[in-house]
């Protein structure tokens, strides 16, 4: 007897997604229009304005955040993308990204803020979380793609599921770290749940949460290059067409203008995050 | 009625802990009960009450559940069993809101370790429990900057906390203390943190502003010295979590309750706190003019002494006199003592430590007369009761010993 049919791991699995498909139609048509709304804000911000508009905007922002390094290397950096011609796919992947980051801090925070406060919530979510982060990123794309077909949509629910885990950890962690003698004189003079959330905990834990914040672009820019599997468009695609098709010259162009938006969300993000450390 | 009242509290940690009050009636030991039910006794069935406007010091060794003790006056941590009453309201029974107004209006607490928030800069610090209670923005900060002020902190209000010293830092925390106007203020362990320069200097700035602003204060600590130096009275808790005694820092050091206190204070320099009134006592004297040479030298020798103090008939010194001089006066017939009152006769206030009067009674004739700021008499103090306290205090392991005994004791030693 095979005792493989006894408990059919695959196929319960897939069962459930069947019934998830035919029955929540409703729940995935409104995900669906809630990140087809996100996505056309961020596109629209980014891909309407000429390209020069864009990198200067980004320049400055790297200046005031950094300093001149890094603002050169985006001056560069952007103007070698443009000139390599993939400055629109460029910025599609960049709108998937923060697309993608948004719904992430958008569930990820709060849940990282209610599991810091709970250890039933902490005990159901943590190995929520190891499954997520170990799970080969490319399984999430079959589920992603049974619920909302093949696109954009698609990839920014892949996306945006992949990059979680490290804005639920970091906020839980940074809140759990808040020195206890912080919440207790916040306690003693009175705080309601609410002042203490907001005047005491957040903002002591707030150089954890951006570091986290930080983690989640990344781990989002390296999802949305796979995402271009399932027909997310941007860079993702090309670099599908220089691996299928065998061109050298294209996987090492848009490979290199992943890598100049990494470095440049990188840099930005953790500036971000030591100027909250040290703030008044 | 006492501010604050603490009837029967305990604090027991661990699972299901009201098994384990039953068991600590019986007689059962910390250790014992931890082993049978795993619940560790903080709070052992503390009953004490804290005075208005007095320094209640909790003095305890780490472990003793002073910490847990402070914390349960503000429910930090919850009372396992017992009656706290603040103002005659007992606060275990309070709702989240009623506590809520409790802890801002009514009491404010100083930590160990400051509990700054690192990202707001001393005024907006300050200002935090001001804010949390809901008070308008012009008034809070001139509140907080009053505070800031009256610790001595002015031109750093907008410096960022991590910039300043241990010392710096908690002025910040008791301005925030101070800012809310509370009643009560508890100090937990608010000193122990600081260098001991710091510390002292600390410690005497609370004195003074104690004497401006007149607070319920309860300070916690495991450092004898500070709670004998701050506290109107003091509870010594035992590391059974059990108040030992609790009393004025003179009965804790000249009446220590059992063996536990006794071996606590073994180590202080008594001479600081105990004061000439204790030591000093009744001293006799005459009244001038009402009574002669003769009544002098009758007292005298009734009470075997060479002198004898002199006041009016206010009870106000006037001096002393000695018998070798009333015999040469009756010698001459004369009656009236005026003419051999000496006044060379040192003086002190009862409520000086024996330590500043080691030197003078070293070299004075007579004992040290005790007035009060109106100059009445109230007894004196001899030298010899002087040094016995003092030397109370020593162990006898260096008392010296007469040149014949140590003789003896080394031929027996060469014998053996």
């Amino acid at each position: 007897m095979d005792f493989r049919s006894w408990i059919d791991v695959g196929g319960g699995f897939a069962a459930v997604v069947d019934w998830l498909t035919a029955n929540m139609r409703w729940l995935f048509g409104g995900i669906s229009d809630f990140v087809i709304a996100v996505l056309n804000g961020t596109t629209f911000v980014l891909a309407s304005p000429p390209p020069i508009v864009i990198i200067v905007i980004f320049t400055a922002l790297a200046w005031y955040v950094t300093g001149y390094r890094v603002a050169i290397f985006t001056f560069l950096g952007f103007g070698l993308i443009w000139y390599m011609g993939l400055f629109s796919l460029t910025m599609n992947t960049l709108a998937l990204v923060i697309a993608s980051v948004f719904i992430a801090l958008l569930i990820g925070i709060p849940l990282g803020i209610w599991s810091s406060k709970s250890e039933v919530v902490w005990g159901i979510v943590r190995p929520i979380l190891d499954f997520m982060q170990t799970l080969p990123a490319f399984v999430y794309l079959i589920p992603a793609v049974l619920f909302f077909r093949l696109g954009r949509v698609p990839g920014v629910v892949a996306t945006l599921i992949f990059s979680l885990p490290p804005a639920v950890r970091l906020t839980n962690l940074g809140i759990r770290q808040v020195p206890r003698e912080i919440k207790e004189a916040a306690l003693s003079f009175g705080s309601t749940g609410r002042q203490m959330l907001f005047k005491a905990e957040l903002p002591v834990a707030l150089a954890t949460i951006m570091a986290g914040v930080n983690q989640t672009i990344m781990l989002a820019l390296s999802m949305v290059v796979i995402a271009g599997m399932i027909g997310a468009g941007g860079l993702g695609n090309e670099v599908l067409r220089g691996i299928t098709q065998l061109r050298i010259d294209v996987g090492f162009e848009s490979g290199i203008a992943i890598v100049i938006l990494a470095i440049f969300l990188d840099r930005v993000t953790q500036a971000l995050g030591t100027a909250t450390q040290k703030q008044t | 009625m006492d501010i604050i009242e603490v009837n029967d509290l305990y604090k027991i940690f661990g699972a299901s802990p009201k098994r384990a009050i039953p068991m600590i009636r019986n007689g059962m030991s910390k250790s014992e009960i931890l082993k049978k039910t795993g619940c560790t006794i903080a709070i052992n069935g503390a009953t004490f009450s804290v005075h208005k406007r007095e320094t209640f010091v909790v003095m305890g060794l780490s472990g003793s559940g002073k910490s847990t003790f402070i914390r349960c006056l503000n429910r930090l941590i919850e009372p396992t069993q017992g009656e706290i009453l603040i103002d005659g309201k007992d606060i275990m029974t309070m709702d989240g809101e009623q506590l809520r107004q409790v802890r801002r209006y009514k009491m404010s607490m100083v930590f160990q370790n400051f509990g700054l928030l690192p990202h707001r800069n001393v005024v907006n610090n300050v200002e935090f429990g001001l804010e949390i209670s809901g008070m308008e923005k012009t008034e809070r900060r001139r509140k907080a900057i009053d505070a800031i002020k009256l610790v001595g902190l002015e031109g750093y209000e907008s410096s960022l906390t991590s910039e300043l010293s241990g010392g710096m830092q908690q002025r910040v925390g008791l301005a925030r203390a101070l800012a809310n106007d509370p009643e009560i203020l508890l100090m937990d362990e608010a000193f122990s943190a600081l260098d001991p320069l710091i510390r002292t200097q600390m410690q005497d700035e609370l004195l003074e502003l104690q004497a401006k602003m007149h607070k319920t204060i309860v300070f916690i600590t495991h450092d004898l010295d500070e709670a004998l130096k701050l506290g109107d009275r003091i509870a010594i808790l035992g590391p059974d979590g059990r108040v030992r005694q609790i009393g004025s820092p003179e009965d804790i050091l000249s009446k220590p309750a059992d063996d536990y206190v006794k071996r606590f204070v073994q180590n202080v320099d008594r001479t600081r706190v105990i004061t000439a009134g204790t030591v000093g006592g009744h001293a006799s004297s005459i009244t001038y003019p009402n009574e002669n040479v003769e009544a002098a030298m009758r007292v005298m020798e009734r009470r075997g002494i060479s002198s004898v103090f002199v006041t009016d008939t206010d009870r106000r010194l006037k001096g002393i006199v000695r018998i070798d001089d009333a015999v040469e006066l009756r010698k001459k017939g004369e009656h009236d003592i005026a003419s051999i009152i000496i006044d060379d006769v040192y003086t002190t206030s009862p409520s000086t430590p024996i330590s500043d009067l080691l030197t003078t009674a070293i070299k004075t004739r007579f004992p040290i007369a005790m007035i009060d700021e109106d100059g009445v008499f109230h007894g004196a103090v001899s030298r010899a009761a002087i040094i016995a306290e003092v030397s109370k205090g020593n162990g006898d392991t260096e008392t010296p010993v007469t040149l014949g005994e140590l003789q003896d004791s080394t031929t027996g030693d060469e014998e053996k």
